[in-house]
């Protein structure tokens, strides 16, 4: 069996309408969280999409500021093309940003590091800790429905029980556009504004409203090793082993995530308009061709998104 | 110019639903290589597996939680994402068990198109009569039934002829007026994407050529105004929008234009539109601009000539077309909680933007799925369907749901602990929703 995109074009036909739906939709989700929660924030990681999704939370309350926090949650192993872009953002709209670090629980003795280096997996319990800390009772976050077999599951408010947790068996139904944010002291609801897109959509959309992204989405030379059929960067975080050699390559970034996990792939798409072309083109899907995360078993993720994850 | 189309699946157990969902979206190439390597990889571990490279099991593309993964059923609505030249699809591929009807009834809410699977060896079932009943409900614009398993039954065309003669049947007493039938293998292929060679005798579309050409959403922009307002847009700030206050939502039904006489429910206040503005934001500023007008589907922000009362939970209407308020409400509802209803409760409904009390004072009857009349109902219980009468605490700008989905659907809710009860469509005068 083959898997061959033999219509690319296909898959550009992504419509002005359709955009404007999506956008739409978005926005309108926004809106109902800020009317009916008390302490709702965006988690804000310099990725695509939370960037997209500030973008949107931004058109739901223009003039208007957006009427919430920023929350990272740092793994200690970030781009810094992509911590500049946080700190430029946050400075350039006066918006309040928290972050919680996973270094810091790694060096207090809270965690512990993993001894395959990645830090994906223990964004959990600082991202949980802030959530209580701050009495946060809405969270924005970025996941799509079509990035993975347990987002497709998702619904677009999302009840998190006293721990964090999701039982995926036990969602609420999800009527119409009626959102039910009814929650009890303690639990949380993870709220996904960019449920409906898919990657496509989310290029169309940063290509039609010019919206900047760090640099590493874009394609430019670094060196790189081959491991898993991943193009892992050389640098603080991640290091060649014997026998894996590094090259110079011209590559870009498809996900944005810790760096010791987060693979880059070969591209010389230079714009948004060129990343569309090359997206619609792909042969896997992102996260396939990117995550280390979420090829250590069939249900990485939801094992993940049980225990609280994003 | 390509339009989105929604689409729900619903059948029985074992229908295939799972399989044919996978079926159309490896033929539509939606599957990319990552993916398909890995259902390999799971199938060809299971016991049984033929070892020899042909293992696939499609279901597998969709059912991605680890439950349904295990017990080969579909739990919960997976929403998968996929284009043709023709136009994008959004796809909710539902559970067929009894016990998750109430994640069929939240995947077809949305639908433009329900398929429903009958498996050609055991024609209507029960489910497919709760699924087709659910369908007509929420009165999705078209229905498709889809025959599968045609194959196992020799492409045998009387068969195929007499489960569509069954289910045309139950869609007219449903007034489902759009019923298409299509004979189909998911397993096979066999008219999914590919016309089938074995069944001549069936001159109809494919499946993937009925969804490129069925006609999407309702336009209800040439309906009257429902504007339900969400969230108050006051800046207080030091500049141009030192004094503005904008109404936001999401045009429900109609055309709101500069200008336009409007009515603010529930106070009745009559003034008019002052102005119309979408959002503009770049890098570093974020302002507004001013719109002739908004159709339905529409997220704008509505400014009023006068200075009344309007918060969330308002609707701004058509001057000359206000549904007025009401407080008493007759409804058709999917019951959705394991706890029952009974004469009495208190629960919370949820309206448009309104959250209010509300108490059941009457249960009018249930749907009898063996003959789809109504029969006397003390109570309901999980997955039925039942016709009540609500009080509720605030006056609720309300359409009957025949004429309008968005201000004649509810929720009710539970105050205690936050489960969405009920799926509710209010009923037309009449009260013949049913």
């Amino acid at each position: 069996m083959t898997a061959t995109i033999d219509a690319p074009e296909a898959a550009l036909n992504t419509t002005v309408t359709e955009l404007d739906a999506l956008e739409s939709e978005s926005v309108h989700v926004f809106r109902e969280v800020a009317a009916e929660f008390e302490r709702p924030v965006i988690l804000f990681s310099g990725g695509k999409d939370s960037i997209v999704m500030l973008h949107l939370a931004r058109k739901a309350f223009a003039p208007a500021g957006v009427p919430f926090a920023l929350l990272h949650v740092d793994t200690g192993h970030n781009f810094p093309e992509v911590l500049a872009y946080r700190d430029r953002t946050v400075a350039a709209l006066g918006l309040r940003l928290e972050v919680a670090s996973v270094e810091e629980y790694i060096a207090d003795g809270r965690l512990r590091e993993r001894s395959d280096g990645t830090r994906n997996p223990l964004q959990t319990i600082p991202l949980l800790d802030a959530i209580n800390g701050h009495r946060f009772d809405a969270v924005f976050g970025g996941g799509r429905r079509d990035e993975e077999r347990a987002r497709a599951k998702e619904r677009i408010f999302s009840l998190r029980d006293e721990f964090g947790q999701w039982d995926p068996r036990n969602q609420r139904p999800e009527l119409w556009s009626l959102y039910n944010g009814k929650h009890r002291p303690g639990e949380h609801v993870r709220v996904f504004p960019l449920s409906n897109w898919t990657e496509l959509d989310v290029w169309h959309y940063i290509e039609r409203e010019q919206i900047p992204l760090p640099s590493i989405y874009y394609a430019h030379e670094r060196d790189v090793f081959e491991r898993d059929g991943m193009l892992l960067a050389v640098g603080p975080y991640s290091q060649p082993r014997d026998g894996e050699t590094v090259t110079r390559r011209v590559v870009r970034y498809r996900t944005v995530g810790d760096m010791s996990c987060t693979g880059a792939v070969a591209s010389t798409a230079s714009s948004a308009a060129e990343v569309v072309v090359e997206v619609a083109a792909s042969e896997l899907t992102e996260r396939g061709a990117t995550r280390a995360d979420d090829r250590v078993s069939e249900a990485a993720m939801e094992d993940r998104k049980r225990e609280g994850y994003f | 110019m390509s339009t989105l189309l929604r689409l729900a699946t619903a059948g029985s157990v074992d229908d295939g639903k799972s399989t044919l969902v996978g079926r159309l979206l490896h033929d539509c190439k939606a599957i990319l290589a990552d993916q398909i390597a890995h259902v390999q990889t799971v199938t060809a571990q299971r016991p049984g597996a033929r070892g020899d490279g042909t293992d696939f099991d499609f279901a597998l593309l969709t059912d991605g939680l680890r439950a349904e993964r295990e017990q080969g059923i579909t739990i919960d609505v997976a929403y998968r994402y996929f284009a043709t030249d023709k136009r994008s699809f959004i796809l909710a591929d539902c559970p067929g068990h009894v016990q998750y009807t109430r994640n069929t009834v939240t995947g077809a809410s949305t639908a433009d198109v329900v398929i429903i699977l009958v498996d050609a060896r055991h024609g209507v079932l029960e489910q497919t009569r709760r699924h087709l009943a659910v369908a007509g409900l929420l009165r999705v614009p078209h229905v498709v039934l889809a025959v599968n398993k045609i194959d196992l039954v020799g492409y045998d065309e009387a068969v195929f002829t007499g489960i569509a003669k069954d289910v045309n049947d139950l869609a007219d007493q449903l007034g489902i007026a759009d019923v298409h039938a299509i004979p189909v293998s998911a397993l096979v292929g066999d008219n999914v994407v590919e016309r089938s060679a074995e069944t001549a005798w069936y001159d109809g579309p494919t499946l993937l050529e009925y969804l490129e050409n069925a006609t999407g959403r309702t336009d209800t922009s040439q309906q009257p105004l429902r504007f339900p307002v969400q969230y108050v847009i006051r800046p207080q700030t030091d500049d141009e929008y030192r004094d503005y206050r904008g109404y936001t939502g999401t045009v429900a039904s109609g055309t709101v234009s500069v200008g336009d006489p409007v009515v603010v429910l529930p106070s009745g206040r009559r003034t008019s539109v002052a102005g119309i503005d979408k959002a503009v934001v770049t890098a570093t500023s974020t302002a507004v601009a001013e719109r002739p007008s908004a159709v339905a589907g529409e997220a704008v922000t509505v400014r009023l000539a006068d200075d009344i009362d309007v918060a969330r939970g308002s609707v701004i209407v058509a001057a000359e077309a206000s549904p007025g308020t009401r407080r008493e409400l007759a409804a058709t509802v999917c019951w959705l909680s394991d706890r029952p209803l009974t004469v009495g409760a208190r629960v919370l409904i949820k309206h448009t933007t309104t959250t209010a009390q509300a108490i059941v004072t009457k249960i009018n009857g249930a749907l009898d799925l063996d003959t789809l009349g109504v029969i006397d109902a003390a109570g309901l219980d999980l997955n039925d369907i039942g016709k009540v009468q609500l009080k509720v605490a605030a006056p609720l700008a309300a359409d009957p749901y025949s004429s309008n989905a968005i201000t004649g659907s509810f929720l009710l809710i539970d105050a205690h602990d936050g489960w969405t009860l009920a799926a509710g469509m209010i009923d037309d005068e009449e009260g013949e929703l049913l």
